[in-house]
């Protein structure tokens, strides 16, 4: 159980800028180093935390603890994978709130603001690619980020439109 | 109350936050920014810096940073502010550990079935215009400042949202790197 906590631990630790830069790191120690799942079965896993909602480090951690040690396993290695940022970030948000006055924390911040939204615009092109976004289906994405944009629309209704959206869509062309 | 509601927006984004980490920054936006106001659009774009900074998943470090940073600017003391920040984690990792085991049973065997295909065909490209929205909510005079007050300011953070952009798409530099030189670049020319 300790291992499986170190272990994701680990992997939690180094995920930098989230998601896929990941994969490797996974597949290194759960499939090569400690065996506890085959390859195949990590690619299989992979995509259906991808689809899942959630964080996909942690939806990782989930299937395997639970295969290894049912509920406790899944409960240890979630807490393993969220666990080292939670403290991290805690203690540079105490840090933070405090030095955040600072002229000279001021103005570095003016500077990286517009890098922020640089770099949350650079993976909605490579998104795009992912989702197959063509002629037939841009308007989805467009008319998503309008409705939150200009319209004020939660995006949580808009997740779930789209969900009942492509529902309709495959029970009308069956 | 507030610790009520954070579980509940943190409970909801980890219920229905496809797409990874980008995806739920817009949900988190509309909810601790716009409807709620617990924090800034400003305060919101930082946290978005020091979670890419820091390592760990970007959804995690959000939830702990925005609990207690909601908690601590609504008036309650720090000690309040971490109990704000284990809350919003746990409410965030809650929805996928119930889900995930669930998945766990049922390993795969419906991954292919027809009626999860067609709601992947509305939810993927939803997210990405959940990503897009991130984008454009973002483009404040808070972030940018106004080219009318402040053009030299404005100016400069169109110049430096082109410098990471294309640093990132084109070279693909490191975020963290590029986050640094801005911070620098804002250090000495703001």
């Amino acid at each position: 159980m300790f291992e499986l906590f170190i272990t994701f631990a680990k992997i939690g630790l180094f995920t930098i800028g989230g998601g896929y830069a990941m994969i490797p790191l996974i597949k290194q120690t759960v499939v090569e180093e400690k065996h506890w799942t085959e390859e195949e079965e990590l690619m299989d896993l992979i995509a259906v935390a991808q689809s899942c909602p959630g964080v996909f480090a942690v939806n990782i951690s989930i299937f395997i603890g639970y295969k290894m040690r049912r509920t406790p396993g899944a409960l240890i290695c979630a807490m393993g994978a969220a666990l080292p940022s939670f403290v991290i970030i805690l203690l540079i948000a105490l840090f933070f709130y405090r030095f955040r006055e600072n002229a000279m924390v001021e103005r570095a911040f003016l500077g990286i603001r517009p890098a922020v939204v640089a770099l949350i615009a650079v993976p909605v092109f490579k998104m795009a690619r992912t989702a197959k976004i063509g002629w037939h289906n841009v308007w989805i994405p467009v008319l998503a980020a309008l409705a939150i944009w200009m319209l004020g629309v939660n995006p949580v209704y808009v997740i779930l439109v789209a969900a009942l959206g492509g529902y309709t869509y495959g029970q009308l062309l069956h | 109350m507030i610790f009520f509601f954070l579980f509940v927006t943190f409970f909801q984004i980890g219920l229905l936050g496809f797409g990874g980490g980008y995806s739920m920054l817009s949900m988190i936006q509309a909810e601790v920014v716009t409807r709620h106001g617990w924090m800034t659009t400003g305060e919101f774009t930082d946290m978005v810096a020091l979670s890419q900074m820091t390592p760990g998943p970007i959804g995690i470090n959000s939830a702990t940073y925005v609990g207690y940073t909601s908690v601590v600017n609504a008036g309650y003391p720090a000690w309040a502010g971490v109990l704000g920040s284990l809350m919003a984690t746990c409410a965030l990792v809650l929805p996928s550990l119930v889900l995930m085991i669930i998945i766990s049973k049922f390993l795969l065997r419906y991954k292919s079935h027809p009626v999860v295909e067609s709601i992947f065909m509305g939810v993927r490209p939803a997210v990405v215009g959940l990503i897009a929205a991130a984008v454009l909510i973002l483009c404040t005079p808070e972030n940018f400042g106004s080219p009318d007050s402040d053009p030299w300011r404005f100016w400069l953070s169109l110049m430096l949202f082109g410098f990471a952009f294309v640093g990132q798409q084109v070279y693909k530099m490191n975020p963290i790197k590029l986050i640094c030189l801005c911070g620098v670049a804002g250090l000495i020319l703001f």
